[in-house]
């Protein structure tokens, strides 16, 4: 009866599904403004000279935050950030803010990388132009530059969602509820795969999702190319 | 009245010398073409009476306001209003023609005049339909820069620097990324502004083109203007060994 075992396990693992879609939401409505901020920051040539050398306070400070969220592991920033507060402060967090703070602001570091190179792909000639028939430099930037940047990091920006989806199982180093950790809890309650096959097909359905959605975006904006 | 008045522009890009004291004046109406060997400092000039670039000395007055001047050895640029004001009154054609491409051709047409000068959107429609007739691209105001030829771009560029209705006109080798059999009907558009008293100042490598179209030609070489004058003077009468010997290389090749 591998029917009604399903339907059985079907209510944890669905809790544990809208977890996962929360974890997605909240980090994606954080994380892609950020990673627009960190794609800014990293560009801005504000700051000074000493000689022949370039001094770029605010671009250096994202340079090194990149690296960290980018260089170490999400899992040990998880633990960090939810631990942490509490070594040194005696204060500690809600298990949910930390994995959304965790996740946005590791994937800020990578969402920055992806529209930068965005932002950086688009010809100088369409800001010259701009500039010629008078645009300002925000007006340039919002009417001219970024609709075609949207266009370019769409794909990658695709790929970036279905792993953090994946990736909402890292939460579980910090014991906070998702997908997987409702599986692998059934699983030994039950001593059965079939909780983490099912998991795996949920996981599947939800990137199916997210894939089929990116491909609406890009084929809404092939109205042209270049 | 000259509409441009530079004197004595200098440029350098690092220790690269690439205008070396340019003057020169442009009238109301006059069509002005700059020849030269390519690095000779034509398309920085450009850019520096265009604000795409800072010169590093000199005076530039654009439809009489000063746009920079040069206070001890510095280049002085005017406040941010003048030289957006000064921006209004000129249009530039570039080689990359550099429309917008997620615009249609009416789009790049009217977003400028709408959002720039506050041009309703029938009136800015209305005049881009006109200069799209002009220009024989009627039927395209739909059409994405991506679905035209080079030479039908390079049209939709100058439609769309003339829709701002600027009062000088600049080119910036606007046939030089195009197949030759499609730089003819460029040549046509420009010739049809020049017979309307456009004011221009056109770079080009187009000799027989520069010759007919002009009322002024000038020769660069390594950022100096070597010879000037009426297109008899400079490309039938020049005495000047340079320019000789430019001239005879381009009527070698073509």
């Amino acid at each position: 009866m591998i029917f009604d075992k399903i339907t059985g396990m079907m209510p944890v693992l669905l809790d544990g599904t809208v977890d996962v879609i929360k974890i997605f939401f909240w980090t994606v409505i954080l994380s892609v403004p950020l990673g627009f901020l960190v794609a800014l920051g990293r560009n801005l040539r504000l700051g000074f000279r000493i000689g022949r050398f370039d001094v770029r306070p605010i671009s250096w400070i994202v340079q090194i935050y990149q690296l960290i969220m980018r260089g170490t592991p999400l899992m040990l920033q998880l633990m960090f950030i939810m631990y942490a507060p509490y070594y040194l402060w005696h204060v500690s967090m809600n298990r949910f803010t930390a994995t959304i703070f965790a996740f946005a602001i590791n994937y800020a570091a990578y969402f920055g990388e992806i529209f930068r190179s965005g932002i950086d792909s688009i010809p100088r000639g369409q800001y010259e132009a701009a500039k010629m028939l008078g645009y300002t430099k925000t007006q340039t930037f919002f009417r001219i530059i970024l609709p075609q940047v949207v266009k370019r990091v769409i794909p990658p920006t695709g790929s970036e969602f279905m792993v953090l989806i994946k990736d909402s199982a890292l939460a579980n180093v910090i014991g906070q509820p998702q997908l997987f950790d409702s599986a692998k809890k059934l699983m030994s309650s039950s001593s059965s795969i079939l909780p983490l096959v099912i998991a795996g097909v949920i996981f599947l359905i939800l990137n199916a999702v997210v894939e089929y959605a990116f491909k609406l975006c890009e084929k809404k904006l092939n109205y042209y190319k270049g | 009245m000259n509409l441009i008045e530079a004197k004595k522009i200098k440029k350098s890009f690092g220790r690269l010398e690439v205008l070396k004291g340019i003057s020169l004046q442009v009238s109301e109406g006059q069509v002005v073409s700059i020849i030269g060997p390519s690095g000779s400092g034509k398309s920085t000039l450009l850019r520096c009476l265009t604000q795409l670039e800072t010169a590093d000395q000199g005076e530039i007055t654009v439809c009489g306001e000063k746009m920079m001047w040069t206070e001890s050895g510095r280049a002085v640029y005017a406040n941010k209003n003048t030289l957006h004001n000064i921006i209004l009154n000129v249009g530039l054609v570039f080689q990359n023609f550099n429309l917008f491409p997620h615009f249609s051709v009416l789009e790049n047409l009217i977003d400028a005049p709408i959002r720039i000068r506050g041009i309703s959107r029938e009136e800015a429609t209305q005049r881009a339909r006109k200069l799209l007739r002009k220009m024989d691209l009627a039927s395209k105001e739909n059409s994405y820069p991506c679905e035209l030829s080079g030479g039908q771009q390079q049209r939709v560029a100058i439609a769309r620097a003339l829709a701002m209705q600027p009062r000088i006109l600049f080119f910036d080798e606007p046939t030089s990324a195009l197949d030759p059999e499609l730089t003819g009907e460029i040549l046509k558009v420009i010739r049809e502004l020049a017979q309307e008293h456009m004011t221009m100042v056109i770079v080009t490598h187009e000799m027989a083109f520069a010759r007919d179209v002009a009322d002024h030609v000038i020769f660069m070489a390594d950022g100096v203007i070597i010879e000037e004058g009426t297109p008899q003077q400079v490309f039938e009468n020049t005495q000047n060994a340079r320019t000789q010997a430019f001239l005879s290389r381009f009527s070698q090749n073509s």
